[in-house]
């Protein structure tokens, strides 16, 4: 019963066969599984190395999760431990009714929230995603596709290349998505974060961000998009190095993070 | 039934490709996906490539907390946990 949840991250109308491998099964839907009782049953118990472990894997995010609604790290981090207090003092009203993931980060969300209308943060983080969402971002760049006039408007120009899978999956090429990542608008950056490197499922992303699912999806498609677009650059060498017209420079985001100052 | 399927060019799947991995199209919009990859070699490269982002997205490694919040918190278990022992 405990593996069930390890193994299966909710493939609900996903296409199994289309859908990239799953690395790792962090991924939860939001349901309670029969691990999330042990643990709990463990922490009721006085268990410290199942507060620890809980600790350890989602600790690191909470603080993530809370600097969106927060104006500072410092506040981040005090709504974090109270957070953890409010989740140790509440943990024998958890009914398994959602995850334990989901109810702490509510119990997260609902603290930063309170703490960040307090603060005052200038721009609350579904004001942001909404304004990131809402720019026109084409996922690639517009001058790759035939134009209006052509017989196939919309087809491929320039049209990307098969990757060499084992380069792609290389350090060196982990760096450069990294660096890709860090230059990302910060509404993108955090939510390609939660989805990608930590594996949560659209739902739990729009749960903790309070956005909803459809904007949480055009954040993650841009900021993948441009990760894709980075690591074009670095594997192909630079656009015209690829037989073709320099890209237009869109707002500075093209810039490759690693060969920046090749030509 | 492709007369009712209205084509899908290029420039429009790349939109959709969060999407479309997501299982978040309705099912007319899914099947125009299918049938242009189906049929274009570089769409096909292009969703690869995509596929590949994650996967390789998906070994970056997470932060850990940082040791001193951790201990904090720990101690914190233990005064709760005492406490709760004790009444």
């Amino acid at each position: 019963m405990t593996a069930l949840v390890i193994a299966a991250p909710a493939p609900t109308r996903q296409d199994a066969d289309c859908m990239p491998r799953l690395r790792r099964g962090k991924a939860g839907d939001g349901a309670p599984s029969g691990e999330d009782a042990a643990t709990v049953a463990r922490i009721r118990n006085g268990e410290e190395s199942a507060f620890a472990e809980l600790v350890d894997q989602y600790g690191a995010t909470m603080l993530r999760v809370a600097q969106m609604y927060v104006r500072d790290r410092a506040s981040a981090e005090e709504v974090v431990q109270e957070a953890w207090l409010a989740v140790l003092n509440g943990i024998d009203r958890f009914e398994e009714r959602s995850s334990l993931k989901t109810w702490l980060f509510r119990i997260l969300t609902n603290r930063a929230k309170t703490r960040g209308e307090r603060d005052a943060r200038s721009l609350p983080f579904s004001a942001l995603a909404g304004a990131e969402g809402e720019a026109d971002e084409p996922a690639v760049d517009p001058d790759r596709f035939l134009g209006p006039d052509s017989a196939t408007p919309g087809a491929w120009a320039a049209p990307p290349r098969a990757w060499p899978e084992d380069r792609v999956l290389a350090g060196e090429t982990l760096g450069v998505i990294e660096s890709a990542i860090e230059m990302l608008p910060e509404a993108q950056r955090k939510v390609i974060r939660l989805r990608d490197v930590e594996g949560w499922s659209p739902m739990e992303v729009a749960d903790a961000l309070e956005i909803t699912d459809g904007n949480q999806r055009v954040l993650l498609h841009r900021a993948r998009s441009k990760v894709r677009s980075a690591l074009e650059d670095y594997l192909e060498g630079a656009p015209q190095m690829r037989g073709r017209a320099p890209a237009r420079p869109v707002k500075g985001r093209r810039s490759n993070p690693i060969e920046g100052g090749a030509g | 039934m492709s007369l009712f399927v209205r084509e899908m060019a290029c420039q429009e799947l790349v939109e959709l490709v969060t999407a479309y991995f997501d299982g978040s199209l309705s099912r007319s919009e899914r099947r125009r996906f299918r049938a242009h990859i189906r049929g274009c070699p570089h769409c096909t490269a292009y969703v690869e490539q995509m596929r590949l982002v994650i996967e390789a997205t998906g070994r970056l490694t997470e932060e850990d907390i940082e040791p001193g919040a951790r201990e904090e918190l720990l101690e914190a278990f233990r005064g709760w946990s005492a406490g709760r022992s004790a009444g």
